[in-house]
C-alpha cells in the first residue's frame, strides 16, 4: 500500500441511484434516516450524500484533505492521516470540544448529539477495507463511473483527460485539486461549483498554516518574553535600591549637617 | 468588614437560590442526556454561549496578569493594593471558565488527553496547556492570603521566594492564552464575518483583554467600596483609567489601520445587521469611554470611572458574543439563541462566581484598608519582618 489513494467524482455521470448512499449506510452500520436519500444531509448517520440541483446530482462527503485541517486542530491528535491517504479519526482519544466541525473548510464533521459519551462522525474512505486491497464502499456499488476509487495520480490523470475530451461537458475545473491545499476526493462538474453547493474561494494553500504562523510564534514570545520581565525585574528593582540608598545618604547628610 | 451588603435584600438570596436549583436540574440533564436534548448546538452551530462565556471569563481576568507584573516585575508598589482584588478576580475567572468547560466538552472525562496526547500545532492544545498551568499560577499567588488567614509562615516565605518567576510564567501563559483565543478564529477565515476576522485577531483579543481587565478592577472596587463603606482608593484607580485610555486609543487604532490595510473600510457602509452590531461595539465599548476618560476631571470623578469601566466592559463583552456567535451566525446559516439550560447552567456558575467572590472577600483580606496596607505594603521580606508586622 505505498500509493496514496483518492476518489473521483463526476456529477455528469451520476444518475442519482443512490447506491453509493445505501452501500455506505451497510458497510457503517447506519440506521435509515430519510426515506428519500436525495433530501438528506450529512449526518451523524448519513457520511455521504446526494444532493439534487437543478437536473444535476452533487455527491457529498468528507474531502480527505491532503493537509487536513482537523488533523492541525485536534488538540489531541484524534484525527491522523493514514498512509492511503484517507483522513481517520479516534473516538477513544477525542475530548469533544468540537474545534474540528468550526475549522474544517468543507464544513463535513458532524457529532453525536443525542448521547451522553458523543463523538465526530464521518467518513473515512473505508480506510480499513482499502488496507486489505478493497475498494470503498460507496465507489464499489456505483453502477457508473461516478464514482472512481484510484490512485490519486491515477485519478487525477483521468479527471484531466476526461475534462480534456469533453470540453462542452465539463466546467474547465477540477473541485479538491488545489481548494485548502489539495483533497484526496476531486469533483468533476458541469456547471461552477458553487452551484452544486460546494465551498467557494477556498485559499490554495492549507489552511492549517494560517493558525501555524501563529503557533510558531510561541518559543520566540517565551523566550524574549520571560528575557524581558526578568530584566525588567532586576532593573526597576535595582532602579529602586538605589533612590532608596540615595535617599539614605541624604538623611545621613542632613542629620550630619543639623548635628 | 460585612459583606453582606452585596445581597442586601434578601430578594437576590431567593433569586440566586431559584438559579442554582434551576442550574442543577439542568446539569443533570446534561450529563445524562446529552449536549443534543439540553443545548441549541447543532452541526451547523458547535461552539454556543458557552464558548462565548470561556472567552468572557478569561478575558475579564486579565487584571490578574497586568496588575501583578506592574507591581511585582516593574516594581511600582503603589498598586500593592489592587493586586488582590486581580488575582482573586483572575483565579474566579478561571475557576468559571473550567466549570463552563466541564458542561461544554462532549467527554469532560478526557479533559486531561492534551496532557499525554500531544497536538503541538493545535491552537486549542496550547489553550489547554494554558488554562491548567495559568489556573495553578493563580493559585499559588492567591495562596499567601489564604496562608496568611491561617497563619502558617513558612509556606508563604517559600511562595516568597518564588514569587517573581511565577509572576513571569503568569505573564508569559496569559499572554499566550488571551492571544489564543483570537488565534482559534485565524483557520475561519470563511466562516467568521469579515469585520471580525483579521489576520492579527490573536494580538487585537490581547489588547482588548487589557483594557477590559483593568475596567473590570475598577468596576469591583466600586461595587466593594460601596457595599462595604471603606474608602475608594481613588488616587490609584484614576491612574488605573489613564492606562485603560491609552490601550483603547491604540485598540481604536489598530482596528482602524487594520480595516485600511485590509481594504475593509467600505464594509462599514454596508448596511447590515453585523454592521450595527460592530459599530454598537465600538461605540460602546471603545469610543465613549475615550471621551469620558480623556478628561482629567472624569478620571479623577468616582460616578465616571465607574460608567467609563462599566462600558468598557459592555463593549468587551459584545465584542466576545459577535466573534463567537453573531458574526458565525450568517456564514452558518442558522440563527443560534442558547437553550434554556445553557442559560441557567451559565447563570448557575455566574452565580457560584459571585457567591465565592463574597465569601473570598468577606473572609480574607482582599479589599485592604488604607492603614493596614501601609503596614503591609509588601509581603515581609525575611522572618523578622513578619515577627514585626504582626
Amino acid at each position: 500500500m505505498s500509493k496514496q489513494k483518492g476518489i473521483l467524482f463526476d456529477a455528469t455521470l451520476c444518475i442519482g441511484c443512490g447506491a453509493c448512499y445505501e452501500g455506505c449506510k451497510q458497510k457503517n452500520k447506519l440506521t435509515q434516516t430519510n426515506k428519500d436519500f436525495l433530501s438528506d444531509h450529512l449526518s451523524d448517520d448519513t457520511y455521504t450524500t446526494i444532493e439534487l440541483y437543478g437536473d444535476i446530482y452533487a455527491r457529498k462527503l468528507c474531502m480527505h484533505c491532503d493537509e487536513p485541517t482537523c488533523v492541525s486542530v485536534c488538540p489531541v491528535g484524534a484525527f491522523s492521516k493514514s498512509e492511503t491517504g484517507a483522513v481517520v479519526y479516534d473516538g477513544n482519544k477525542c475530548i469533544g470540544c468540537r474545534y474540528c466541525m468550526q475549522a474544517c473548510p468543507h464544513k463535513v464533521p458532524r457529532y453525536k448529539w443525542e448521547t451522553a459519551k458523543p463523538v465526530i462522525c464521518k467518513c473515512n474512505m473505508c480506510d480499513e477495507r482499502i488496507k486489505i486491497g478493497k475498494i470503498p464502499a460507496c465507489a464499489e456499488a456505483c453502477p457508473t463511473e461516478a464514482t472512481l476509487f484510484g490512485d490519486l495520480d491515477d485519478i487525477i490523470q483521468v479527471a484531466k483527460r476526461r475534462i480534456k475530451e469533453n470540453k462542452r461537458n465539463y466546467y474547465p475545473h477540477i473541485y479538491g485539486l488545489e481548494e485548502a491545499g489539495g483533497s484526496h476526493v476531486l469533483i468533476l462538474s458541469p456547471v461552477p461549483f458553487e452551484k452544486l453547493g460546494y465551498t467557494p474561494h477556498l485559499p490554495k494553500e492549507p489552511m492549517p498554516m494560517l493558525t501555524m504562523n501563529a503557533m510558531d510564534k510561541i518559543p520566540p514570545i517565551i523566550g524574549v518574553g520571560g528575557l524581558f520581565l526578568g530584566g525588567m525585574f532586576w532593573l526597576t528593582k535595582r532602579k529602586n535600591q538605589i533612590a532608596r540608598e540615595e535617599a539614605g545618604k541624604k538623611k545621613e547628610l542632613q542629620n550630619h549637617e543639623s548635628r | 468588614m460585612r459583606a453582606d451588603k452585596i445581597f442586601k435584600f434578601s430578594f437576590w438570596k431567593i433569586v440566586s437560590v431559584i438559579i442554582i436549583i434551576c442550574g442543577l436540574f439542568s446539569t443533570y440533564y446534561r450529563f445524562t442526556k446529552g449536549l443534543g436534548t439540553t443545548t441549541n448546538l447543532t452541526d451547523k452551530v458547535p461552539w454556543g454561549l458557552w464558548i462565548g462565556f470561556d472567552f468572557l471569563g478569561v478575558g475579564l481576568a486579565a487584571a490578574g496578569f497586568t496588575i501583578a507584573a506592574t507591581v511585582h516585575i516593574f516594581n511600582l508598589h503603589r498598586f500593592e493594593p489592587i493586586v488582590r482584588p486581580a488575582v482573586l478576580t483572575a483565579f474566579i475567572g478561571y475557576s468559571l471558565v473550567i466549570g463552563l468547560l466541564v458542561v461544554d466538552l462532549g467527554r469532560p472525562e478526557n479533559f486531561w488527553h492534551p496532557l499525554v496526547m500531544w497536538n503541538v500545532h493545535s491552537v486549542m492544545f496550547e489553550i489547554t496547556w494554558c488554562i491548567i498551568c495559568y489556573t495553578t499560577v493563580l493559585l499559588l499567588e492567591f495562596a499567601p492570603v489564604i496562608l496568611e488567614k491561617l497563619n502558617l509562615k513558612a509556606p508563604i516565605l517559600l511562595l516568597k521566594k518564588i514569587s517573581i518567576p511565577i509572576v513571569i510564567a503568569g505573564v508569559l501563559f496569559s499572554t499566550l492564552h488571551q492571544s489564543s483565543f483570537g488565534s482559534l478564529y485565524l483557520i475561519t477565515p470563511g466562516r467568521l464575518h469579515p469585520l471580525w476576522y483579521s489576520s492579527i485577531l490573536p494580538i487585537h483579543f490581547y489588547i482588548s483583554c487589557i483594557a477590559a481587565g483593568l475596567s473590570m478592577i475598577i468596576f469591583e472596587s466600586y461595587l466593594n467600596a460601596r457595599a462595604f463603606y471603606s474608602g475608594l482608593r481613588l488616587k490609584i484607580l484614576s491612574e488605573l483609567s489613564l492606562v485603560v485610555l491609552f490601550v483603547l486609543i491604540i485598540e481604536f487604532l489598530l482596528k482602524f489601520i487594520d480595516f485600511i490595510f485590509s481594504d475593509k473600510l467600505m464594509l462599514l457602509f454596508t448596511a447590515s445587521m453585523e454592521t450595527s452590531l460592530f459599530y454598537l461595539e465600538i461605540i460602546i465599548g471603545t469610543i465613549i469611554p475615550i471621551i469620558i476618560l480623556s478628561n482629567k476631571n472624569n478620571r479623577e470623578n468616582k460616578g465616571m470611572l465607574f460608567v467609563a469601566s462599566g462600558m468598557v466592559i459592555s463593549g468587551f463583552i459584545l465584542n466576545r458574543m459577535n466573534v463567537c456567535i453573531t458574526g458565525m451566525a450568517a456564514s452558518s446559516g442558522v440563527n443560534y439563541f442558547p437553550s434554556i439550560d445553557e442559560i441557567t447552567i451559565t447563570f448557575m456558575l455566574l452565580v457560584f462566581a459571585l457567591l465565592a467572590f463574597r465569601f473570598v472577600v468577606r473572609n480574607f483580606r482582599v479589599f485592604q484598608d488604607e492603614e493596614i496596607l501601609i503596614r503591609l505594603i509588601s509581603l515581609p521580606e525575611t522572618e523578622e519582618q513578619l515577627e514585626v508586622s504582626k
